[in-house]
C-alpha cells in the first residue's frame, strides 16, 4: 500500500519537474538560425574547394606552374595548364582546373604549393543543375571573385 | 402580430449566434493552432512559423485555405455514405456545446437547468464520431485508433463524471450560471483541488491530447482515426479536436475558475466575458504545454492509471465532499 502513494508522489514529481524543464526552456533565446536571410559566422578551418590565393602585393596569382599538386593529387582532379612566354621568366599559367566533382578536400595540393598559391575558400553554399558547374577554372575565379 | 414579430425577433437570434458561434469556432482553432506551433517552437528552441505573416501569424489562414481546396478522398472500400457523415458528427457537438457555455453574466444563449449535463452529454458525442469514422474507413489504423479511442473514452469518462459530481454537490445545481454564481467568495479549484486535477487529466484524455492521444499515435498508427480523411473531411476533426480542447477548458473555468468574475470593469455583465476568455486560454496553455512536454503513455500505462488512481481519488473525493456537504 504504501508503495501505491510512494508511486503516485514520485510519479507527480517527475511530471511537474518535466513541466519546469519545458518552461524554462520556453524562455530560453532561439538557436535556429533564418539561413537565407541570417547566417552562422564560417570557421577558419572551413575546407571549401581550393582557390588560387591572390597576391597582395602583386594584385595576381602566385603560381608557378610546377605541377606539384596535379601530381600529388589523390583524386587526380586537377590540372594546370601553362605556357612559355618569350621575355617572362619561368612559366605563364593560362589555365587551373579543378574538378570539383572528384575532389575529396584533402587538401595535399595546399600543403605541396611551394609558393602557397593555394587556400582553401569558405564557400559552402554549392549547388547547380549540371555537373559542369562543379568544374572550376581556379584562375578565372579568382580574377572574378577574389 | 405580435407574435409574428416575436418569431422574427428569435430567427434572427438565432441566425446571429450561428454566425458568431462557426466565426468563434474558426478564430479559435486559428488562434490555438497558431499558439501551438508556436510555443512547441518554442519549447524546443526553435522559433515555429515564420514565413507567411509578420511572425508566421497567416500561417493557419493559409493551411486552411489548402485544406479547403484539397480534393475529399473516399476509398473504395469504405462504407460511402458513413464515411461521409463522420467529419460532420464530430463537428455538430461544436454548436450545441456553446449554448450553455456562459461567457458573462448576460452573454449566454441559454441557461438550460442541466447545463452541464447537457454539455457533457454533447461533449462525448465526439467520441461516437471517432468511432463512425474509424469503422467505416476499412483501414486498420483506423479501426485501431477508433478501437483505443473509445476505451479510453469508457474509462476517463468515469473520474471525470465523479469529480465533477462532487462540484454539483457542492454548488447544489447543474445550471452552468448556477454553479459560477454560487463561487461567489471562493472558486472551487480552492475548494476542489483533487477533483480539478482529476478533471483536467480526463480532460485530456477525453480530447485525445498528448500524453493521451493514442487514438491518433502517429508513430503507430499513422494518423490514428482520420488516416483516410483528407481535404475538408480532416479539417473537420482538426476544428472538432480544438474547439472540444476549448469546451473542456470553459467548463473548467466554469466549474472551478469562477466563469466570468474578476476585477470589474466597465459593463460588466457583457465584458466579463473578457476575463472568462483569458482563464480559458490560459488553461489551454497548460494543455498545449503538457503536450508538448510529456512522451505518449502505453496504452495499458493509460488505463491502469485511470483505474488505479483517477476512479479511487474521484470516488473518496465524492464521498468526503458528500459527508462534508450533509454535516
Amino acid at each position: 500500500m504504501s508503495g501505491y502513494f510512494i508511486t503516485l508522489f514520485t510519479g507527480a514529481k517527475s511530471l511537474l519537474v518535466g513541466m519546469g524543464v519545458t518552461l524554462r526552456e520556453m524562455f530560453k533565446p532561439v538557436v535556429t538560425v533564418q539561413y537565407p536571410r541570417e547566417r552562422c559566422a564560417i570557421t577558419p578551418n572551413f575546407r571549401g574547394h581550393t582557390i588560387l590565393v591572390r597576391d597582395a602585393e602583386t594584385s595576381t596569382h602566385r603560381c608557378i606552374s610546377c605541377k606539384f599538386c596535379q601530381m600529388d593529387c589523390p583524386s587526380g582532379c586537377i590540372t594546370v595548364i601553362s605556357e612559355k612566354r618569350e621575355g617572362v621568366k619561368g612559366l605563364t599559367l593560362l589555365s587551373y582546373k579543378l574538378d570539383f566533382t572528384k575532389c575529396s578536400l584533402c587538401g595535399i595540393c595546399v600543403e605541396v604549393c611551394p609558393t602557397s598559391a593555394l587556400a582553401f575558400s569558405a564557400e559552402y553554399e554549392l549547388a547547380g543543375f549540371a555537373s559542369d558547374e562543379f568544374r572550376y577554372d581556379l584562375l578565372r575565379y579568382m580574377e572574378e571573385k577574389l | 402580430m405580435h407574435g409574428t414579430l416575436q418569431i422574427t425577433a428569435e430567427i434572427v437570434r438565432i441566425l446571429v449566434a450561428l454566425v458568431v458561434v462557426i466565426g468563434f469556432t474558426f478564430l479559435n482553432v486559428l488562434l490555438l493552432g497558431y499558439a501551438e506551433r508556436k510555443i512547441s517552437g518554442r519549447i524546443m528552441r526553435r522559433p515555429g512559423p515564420m514565413e507567411v505573416g509578420p511572425q508566421g501569424l497567416l500561417q493557419l489562414v493559409v493551411d486552411g485555405v489548402k485544406l479547403v481546396a484539397k480534393q475529399f478522398i473516399t476509398p473504395v472500400e469504405s462504407a460511402g455514405p458513413l464515411f461521409r457523415v463522420a467529419p460532420l458528427l464530430a463537428f455538430m457537438p461544436v454548436g450545441l456545446s456553446f449554448i450553455v457555455i456562459p461567457f458573462s453574466n448576460r452573454l449566454q444563449v441559454r441557461d438550460l437547468d442541466t447545463g452541464l449535463v447537457f454539455m457533457l452529454t454533447v461533449m462525448s458525442l465526439n467520441t461516437f464520431a471517432i468511432l463512425v469514422a474509424g469503422w467505416t474507413s476499412n483501414s486498420k489504423y483506423s479501426l485501431f485508433g477508433a478501437i483505443r479511442s473509445v476505451a479510453q473514452s469508457v474509462a476517463y469518462e468515469i473520474p471525470m463524471l465523479l469529480s465533477l459530481l462532487s462540484i454539483v454537490f457542492t454548488a447544489n445545481t447543474l445550471s452552468m450560471k448556477g454553479i459560477v454564481l454560487a463561487q461567489h467568495p471562493v472558486w472551487y479549484v480552492l475548494v476542489q483541488p483533487v477533483a480539478f486535477l482529476i478533471y483536467f487529466i480526463a480532460g485530456l484524455a477525453e480530447t485525445n491530447r498528448a500524453p493521451f492521444d493514442l487514438p491518433e499515435a502517429e508513430s503507430e498508427l499513422t494518423a490514428g482515426f482520420h488516416t483516410e480523411y483528407s481535404g475538408m473531411g480532416f479539417s473537420m476533426f482538426f476544428l472538432a479536436e480544438y474547439t472540444n480542447m476549448f469546451f473542456v477548458c470553459s467548463l473548467a473555468v466554469v466549474l472551478f475558475f469562477g466563469g466570468w468574475s474578476g476585477p470589474p470593469l466597465p459593463f460588466m455583465d457583457y465584458t466579463g466575458a473578457v476575463w472568462f476568455l483569458l482563464k480559458v486560454y490560459l488553461l489551454l496553455f497548460v494543455m498545449i504545454w503538457v503536450r508538448w512536454t510529456f512522451p505518449r503513455v502505453r496504452f495499458d500505462q493509460l488505463l491502469n492509471f485511470c483505474w488505479m488512481y483517477l476512479i479511487p481519488f474521484s470516488l473518496v473525493n465524492l464521498l468526503l465532499t458528500a459527508v462534508v456537504v450533509k454535516i
